[in-house]
């Protein structure tokens, strides 16, 4: 495992003015500006974040809403670029105004997702690797189950019995996944936990709870909001999945909705590529993003990988 | 394993027992009397407890016994038993091209650590990990079979094609050309794993005492980077190509409704989507089983090729 010092807290940072824990973690992840992948990762989350938050203003039309032409026609298979930014679906649907707003659901989902995930692989690790004895063979029990559950086949059979919304995947996802950042944190907290400043702390007469959260914490927070930054990512394919199998909201407007609407309407056949290349490829951008920054993290949280 | 099998198995049943909605509701046709009803409720055992249903559940699935599936009202077993081959073959093909293909580029572009190839081959390689594989397959769908026509557009055979077995059918044209876009798809997606795997272990590897010893010995680079860098960067690799196989089984799900392959996944959704609960139950078993062995698998060759890593 890396070396955890690099990770947050350097003990005996001047006793006077001692950041907060959370503050600590933080400044370990401060914006890797000599990385350009983190950079431009970054850049592509923000105007994914701004599209979301105006996405009123920047849509033209109701993504749900059928539109017709000037003349009083359906505007059905409307091409790009001409009267609608990127045409309208067959049903005569602004296919511009479905991408912005999906832009919304996507990083709802994603964004939820990653926070369940980090807060219960995060709590399942610490007290699984600090704890240790039973409280750790029961843990990981549950995560030796978890990964054998196929997450995929999971989320479909639960989002069929449950309502279709856009949560079933996130629920799913804190049932599921939080199997890979409990583990690394796990291992990560047995390395801490023997630690002089830990051992000192214990010594002092802190409890367990204080331990933890107070000097260990902070320590393996960098480590799994990397794993949050890839969650997000897994969470929008598995929503965008989920939704082209039929399994989604029918009522939320997102990019796998689009796909799927697309496909079950012969788009692929029609060469209807106006349709179905800007959610996918909204998709690409965003999960990638997450990659390119988790991978500028990477080198700042271990930097053995800094050739 | 027999105890995670033991807990997903049972997950499986609660999920199916307990949730809302009558699991016959798709069987029992509102013309059907009240006594024609519980006829049927009784015939599937759900006129007894919870408890008496888990424990014969069990007790049956121990038997290799799934149950019939509602829809198709044939034996679940025989039903996912005759599309396992077709999840296998596009699962294990595509598997085996995107390591062949991940091994010689992570380790080309170990090599070229440094320079402009790797600057636009790690990018390219992340993006194709981010694309949905149901979204490339579709752009591939749209691009070579509706635009060129090169490919058929979904199934595994031609309707009206016959075959003299299995093998027969897998060496057919007909087949092959059907299974060459969602293999390609898959593989599109799963080389980035061998690939950055095989890359990292590259770098690790080629500073290692024994590949300096080589080039000091004056060997060439190629003998030097492929006979000693790359043989040994491999063995983790292809640990690795287990625990893809149990992945793959997972991802396949959607590439196999892209393309109408009839395989395990495709079956998964189709009985999810008919409320099919036998079946939808034993095709989800079928595929966590795939997984936990490959699981398995990966974690004991892993302790094999490497005997640091013990196994208290």
């Amino acid at each position: 495992m890396p070396d955890a010092s690099v990770a947050g807290a350097r003990p005996g940072l001047g006793a006077g003015r001692r950041p907060s824990a959370v503050g600590r973690a933080f400044r370990a992840l401060k914006i890797p500006v000599g990385d350009p992948f983190a950079v431009i990762g970054l850049v592509i989350y923000a105007v994914f974040v701004l599209v979301a938050i105006f996405a009123d203003q920047l849509a033209t039309h109701d993504p749900l809403e059928i539109l017709f032409t000037e003349d009083y026609q359906l505007a059905a298979d409307q091409p790009a670029f001409g009267e609608f930014v990127l045409g309208t679906t067959n049903l005569g649907r602004d296919i511009y105004s479905q991408m912005i707003y999906g832009t919304r659901s996507a990083l709802i989902v994603g964004l939820a997702a990653a926070a369940a995930v980090v807060v219960v692989g995060t709590l399942v690790g610490l007290f699984a690797g600090y704890m240790g004895g039973w409280v750790d063979r029961v843990l990981m029990r549950l995560a030796d189950i978890a990964f054998g559950i196929p997450f995929l086949p999971f989320v479909i059979v639960l989002a069929a019995f449950l309502e279709p919304s856009i949560w079933n995947v996130v629920l799913a996802m804190a049932l599921i996944l939080w199997r890979d950042t409990g583990r690394v944190v796990r291992s990560q907290v047995l390395t801490l936990r023997s630690r002089a400043y830990v051992e000192a702390a214990r010594v002092s007469g802190s409890g367990s709870l204080k331990i933890v959260f107070r000097h260990i914490a902070p320590n393996v927070l960098p480590l799994s909001l990397l794993y949050g930054s890839i969650s997000i990512g897994w969470a929008i394919l598995t929503e965008a999945s989920i939704s082209f199998l039929g399994f989604g909201d029918a009522n939320a407007v997102s990019w796998g909705y689009m796909l799927q609407d697309a496909y079950a309407s012969q788009a692929l056949s029609r060469g209807a590529y106006h349709w179905f290349l800007p959610p996918g490829l909204c998709i690409v951008l965003v999960v990638v993003a997450g990659f390119f920054i988790s991978r500028g993290y990477e080198e700042v949280l271990f930097p053995r990988l800094r050739s | 394993m027999a105890f995670v099998l033991w807990a997903v198995a049972t997950i499986l049943f609660l999920i199916f027992r307990l949730m809302p909605g009558n699991p016959l509701a798709a069987y029992i046709d509102p013309t059907f009397t009240e006594e024609q009803q519980a006829a049927l409720i009784a015939r599937f055992g759900l006129d007894k407890s919870l408890f008496e249903q888990y424990l014969l559940y069990l007790w049956n699935l121990m038997q290799g016994q799934l149950g019939d599936s509602f829809f198709y009202r044939q034996p679940v077993g025989s039903l996912i038993l005759q599309v396992l081959p077709n999840t296998l073959v596009l699962a294990l093909g595509s598997l085996i091209v995107a390591y062949i293909i991940g091994v010689i580029a992570g380790a080309y572009l170990a090599w070229k650590r440094g320079t402009w190839i790797e600057g636009l081959g790690i990018p390219v390689v992340l993006t194709t990990r981010a694309a949905p594989e149901f979204w490339v397959g579709m752009v591939l769908l749209a691009v070579f079979s509706f635009s060129f026509g090169w490919f058929p557009a979904g199934g595994a055979s031609s309707p009206g094609a016959e075959f003299d077995g299995y093998l027969d059918l897998y060496l057919s044209w007909d087949f092959l050309s059907h299974l060459f876009l969602p293999a390609l798809t898959l593989a599109i997606y799963f080389h980035g794993l061998p690939l950055l795997l095989m890359r990292s272990n590259m770098l690790d590897v080629m500073n290692e005492d024994f590949v300096t010893m080589a080039r000091i010995k004056g060997l060439s680079e190629f003998s030097v980077v492929v006979r000693h860098g790359a043989r040994n960067a491999l063995l983790p690799v292809m640990t690795s190509f287990a625990f893809a196989v149990g992945y793959q089984m997972q991802g396949s799900v959607v590439v196999e409704t892209v393309f109408s392959w009839p395989g395990l996944g495709r079956m998964l959704v189709g009985a999810v989507s008919a409320g099919d609960y036998a079946l939808a139950q034993g095709a989800f078993l079928l595929i966590a089983a795939v997984v936990v062995v490959m699981n398995l698998v990966a974690d004991l060759l892993y302790g094999v090729l490497d005997p640091r890593v013990s196994h208290a």
